[in-house]
């Protein structure tokens, strides 16, 4: 019963951002450009320093293009969805969430599935086929990778989703939650290896990138998709990763709504 | 010539319709039909009809923001679209819109032009330097405005912070600082509380009567026009259905009021009193229609006479249902638009 | 309170409802609530004294007594009645933001982080190699700053236009073209963020790093040149703003390709071009003219060849290329005005 609830909700979160036939195009458009303008800065870095962060330039390259395929997918410049949420605790329409016989979190995780999705279609594939055609990147050895890479995207979504949930309880208690959305941003960009990978990061800066959660976001499916995790166990280490800041974060996010629940209560919304 | 004419006025859109994955259909819209009216200076007057009729198509026109797809029309002597150049052969017609902007005022009901987190004040004062009001009538129109619609107190709070009945009388003051001679209200009133809804109509009488301002109203509430306006124009489907005087609205429509009365117990359908008509019967309470042009008195008094009554109430036919009555609604839509 | 909070909600589900008010075009309601317009503003510059038009009758003398005190009948030139406008606007919406002063604070900080970030990847970059495309740090710091600069003093104050698409969607627009004063000033103007400054400054403080690390021989004329490029770099990149601007009349959801010329350009323009595919060194430099903004001037300051197949004194034409980018992007705005004025959108 739940379980078809929050399957009707994903789908309207599907069908929704699949309405905007425009923007999709606009932002595929931009992706595929920044993919080029960054694929030639990392050709110019890995033609100086080959091997670099123990990618090849055919790695480099893919690395670059799975970034733009996943920025709206894994929310790796803003969740998509945490304005939204935001301004519904600022009015108090939240209220009404709240008596909805359905858990909050999972609403918004289930409608986050179906935007997650939809842009994993309509803004991830095309890019990276594009930069494939232009650039003769690296790819999947097989389709188990590509299974095992897409594990890794949806263990990321949730990451993802987990930290902007967390970021938009803040407005329960912020008049203006402004603040902590472009922290989290920041943090989001320079630690999810949007900028450069975080194995060419430098020494402690480049091992405490690796063990936060923005980690889960682009580097570790990355490395998936570059089948850097030899054997099994490696594998499973990498999901475990991602799948306990998930969890780490989800609990968090939880428990943060309920204070913020009992808050709104006592309030009286 | 009067002071807004409008003659066959048109407004065609073109609609492009998904129809598939690829295919598009094109389709033409008329939303303003060849409509001609002419208002006088000071006149108020109401200006209706259901959603989508046309009436906000009408009022961009007017307010320069649309340019006509076909007709004429001239507001305070200014035709403010772009053809208007070849033809008066002076001026853009970005000149004309400002020209125009000076001298009309709008107010929308459901947007504010206010500056959400800044005093009200600030708000003014911006409106004093864009519209280039010069300081002494400023001042006396904004002491006016403060006095009437009792903005006193609020000049200094953040309009955030504005209930919706303030924030209206903080949005219509702001449109009247520069001296508009016509005034466009879209839905004023909506939202508000009864006292708010007095007060803004009691300015609006007041400023009408005082100042000469000519005001045309949407609005979904008859009240309105019934307080305000001597002269109401219907619109439907573009095209100007009625323009008279409200109480020849009621004739033509022969919309009706509903009685509401609450039985002490349980009875047969009234059906005995004379003027009135069995709608329906909610347990105790029975539902009678009557013509909105007669007065409730007899009817109150003759069933107060035949049945024991607990309580009763009289329910206005909103414009919807006046509309709808008089246009091409069967009898069931009709009587449940009253409902 | 209760009614507070109702406003917001209304404004609220006014954004929010954009999908679902997209999608309902067809209706004929949605046509109104979308149709919205106006002009490029002032086009005549003609000041001559307006007459008061023939309204005629009775009215005629208080009307015009009214119309003369609230000062319609006099028009302004239009550079001058922009820039009092957009000063106005802008003023209103800094002290909007001051409202909020710890959280202006921490936007001003997060824009110089975000904008900081971009040269971080330039010095992760130079900790791994020497040079990149033949070009030492000092010289990839120079292109940074001068497209930073650039880029930065364009987005602080044009920045705002690429959120139209929203003030035409949701009707907001309206507003502003029922308003005596140009249209352009006012879009640009509208949510003016100073906190865009820090990308200004970030900019700056790398060009001058770049300037006390390069080892170049200036001369008179280079001197000349290194303020004509941010000027003219900044003027360009404000073109293609308006230009992005102009096409959200048609389509409101394109704004995102904007992005790629104005964001992608700026990152484009901070690498050397050597490291760039021909074709799309040439693409800027014909087609899209980002090339002017730092690339060809730069190049001659730094005492480099111009790219293949372009010629040398192209070093010196980024005014000319501003000038045209302005009439290009101008022309593009009154279409995009008079489409809209006339269709709807």
């Amino acid at each position: 019963m739940r379980t078809r609830l929050y399957a009707t909700v994903a789908a309207g979160g599907f069908r929704r951002h699949a309405t905007y036939r425009v923007a999709t195009a606009a932002g595929v458009f931009t992706n595929t450009v920044f993919g080029l303008i960054l694929s030639y800065t990392y050709i110019a870095l890995w033609d100086e320093r080959p091997q670099l962060g123990g990618y090849s330039m055919d790695d480099a390259l893919a690395y670059v293009w799975i970034g733009q395929a996943l920025i709206t997918v894994c929310g790796l410049m803003g969740g998509g969805f945490e304005e939204e949420l935001i301004e519904r605790i600022r009015t108090g329409d939240i209220a009404v969430d709240l008596y909805r016989p359905a858990d909050l979190q999972a609403w918004w995780f289930s409608a986050n599935l179906g935007r997650s999705a939809y842009q994993l279609l309509g803004r991830g594939v095309v890019p990276m086929a594009v930069g494939a055609l232009v650039f003769d990147f690296t790819l999947p050895a097989g389709p188990g990778t590509w299974l095992a890479f897409l594990v890794a995207v949806a263990l990321g979504s949730t990451v993802s989703f987990a930290i902007w949930y967390l970021v938009a309880m803040s407005a329960f208690w912020l008049l203006d939650g402004q603040g902590v959305v472009q922290v989290a941003w920041l943090g989001g960009l320079f630690f999810s290896g949007m900028l450069l990978p975080l194995n060419v990061f430098p020494g402690a800066l480049g091992e405490l990138a690796r063990v936060l959660p923005w980690a889960s976001m682009l580097q570790v499916p990355a490395d998936v998709y570059l089948g850097k995790y030899a054997g099994g166990w490696q594998l499973a280490g990498a999901y475990a990763f991602q799948g306990c800041w998930a969890l780490v974060l989800l609990g968090a996010g939880r428990a943060a709504q309920a204070a913020a629940t009992r808050k709104v209560v006592v309030q009286g919304g | 010539m009067s002071f807004i004419e409008l003659e066959s006025l048109e407004k065609t859109f073109t609609i492009r319709r998904k129809e598939g994955l690829l295919k598009r259909s094109k389709r033409e819209v008329r939303a303003v039909d060849g409509i001609s009216f002419g208002v006088e200076r000071g006149e108020m007057v109401g200006y209706i009809g259901p959603n989508g009729a046309g009436k906000s198509t009408t009022i961009k026109m007017l307010t320069g923001i649309l340019t006509p797809s076909g007709g004429r029309l001239r507001v305070a002597g200014i035709d403010p679209s772009p053809s208007s150049r070849l033809r008066s052969g002076r001026g853009g017609p970005n000149r004309e819109r400002t020209r125009l902007a000076q001298r009309i005022g709008v107010v929308f009901g459901q947007r504010t032009t206010l500056w959400w987190d800044l005093p009200l004040k600030d708000s003014y004062g911006l409106m004093h330097r864009m519209y280039r009001i010069p300081d002494a009538r400023y001042r006396e129109n904004l002491d006016r405005c403060v006095e009437l619609l009792d903005l006193g107190e609020l000049l200094d709070v953040p309009v955030r912070q504005l209930s919706l009945g303030q924030r209206m009388r903080g949005d219509i003051a702001a449109a009247l600082l520069h001296d508009p001679e016509v005034l466009y209200l879209d839905e004023p009133t909506i939202g508000l509380d009864v006292v708010s809804k007095a007060r803004v109509r009691e300015f609006l009488r007041e400023l009408n009567a005082s100042q000469g301002t000519t005001v045309l109203l949407t609005t979904h509430d008859l009240t309105d026009i019934e307080q305000l306006c001597s002269r109401v124009m219907v619109i439907d489907h573009g095209k100007l259905m009625y323009d008279g005087k409200l109480a020849g609205l009621h004739a033509v429509g022969e919309s009706e009021r509903l009685l509401v009365v609450d039985l002490e117990r349980e009875l047969p359908p009234i059906e005995d009193v004379p003027g009135a008509r069995f709608v329906r019967a909610e347990g105790p309470r029975q539902y009678l229609a009557f013509p909105a042009s007669s007065s409730a008195a007899p009817l109150v008094a003759a069933v107060a006479a035949a049945y024991p009554l607990v309580d009763l109430s009289v329910r206005e036919p909103d414009i919807e249902a006046v509309i709808a009555k008089m246009y091409g609604g069967t009898r069931e839509e009709r009587r449940e638009s009253l409902m | 309170m209760a009614d507070t909070r109702g406003v917001g909600r209304q404004s609220r589900v006014a954004d929010i409802d954009g999908a679902d008010r997209q999608s309902r075009v067809a209706d004929i309601d949605g046509v109104d609530r979308q149709s919205r317009v106006a002009d490029i503003d002032g086009v005549d510059r003609q000041s001559k004294v307006a007459d008061i038009d023939g309204a005629g009758g009775p009215g005629l003398v208080g009307d015009s007594s009214r119309a003369l005190a609230s000062d319609s009948s006099r028009t302004y030139p239009l550079a001058s009645d922009s820039w009092r406008t957009y000063r106005m606007v802008a003023g209103m919406w800094i002290r909007s933001t001051m409202t909020y002063r710890s959280s202006f604070a921490l936007t001003l900080f997060s824009s110089f982080c975000v904008t900081f970030f971009d040269f971080v990847v330039i010095l992760l970059m130079f900790g791994q190699v020497e040079g990149l495309g033949g070009f030492s740090f000092a010289e990839v710091a120079f292109l940074y700053g001068t497209t930073g600069t650039s880029f930065g003093l364009a987005d602080l104050t044009m920045g705002s236009l690429q959120r139209m698409g929203r003030r035409v969607r949701d009707g907001s627009l309206d507003t502003f073209l029922m308003r005596p004063a140009p249209l352009l000033a006012q879009v640009a103007a509208d949510k003016f963020a100073l906190r865009r400054f820090g990308r200004v400054a970030q900019g700056l403080l790398v060009l001058v790093w770049a300037l006390v690390l390069l080892d170049v021989a200036w001369t008179p004329v280079k001197v000349l040149l290194l303020p004509m490029m941010l000027v003219c770099g900044a003027v360009i990149f404000a073109a293609v703003m308006v230009l992005g601007a102009s096409a959200l009349f048609w389509m409101q959801d394109a704004a995102e390709v904007t992005s790629s010329f104005t964001y992608g350009g700026n990152t484009l323009l901070q690498y050397p071009p050597t490291i760039f595919a021909q074709e799309l060194v040439r693409g800027v430099v014909y087609v899209v003219p980002l090339a002017f903004v730092n690339w060809l001037p730069a190049l001659y300051v730094l005492g480099r060849p111009a790219p293949a197949g372009v010629p040398g004194w192209v070093a010196f034409a980024s005014p000319l290329v501003a000038l045209v980018c302005c009439g290009v992007a101008g022309i593009a705005w009154r279409a995009g005005i008079r489409s809209y004025r006339s269709t709807g959108s």
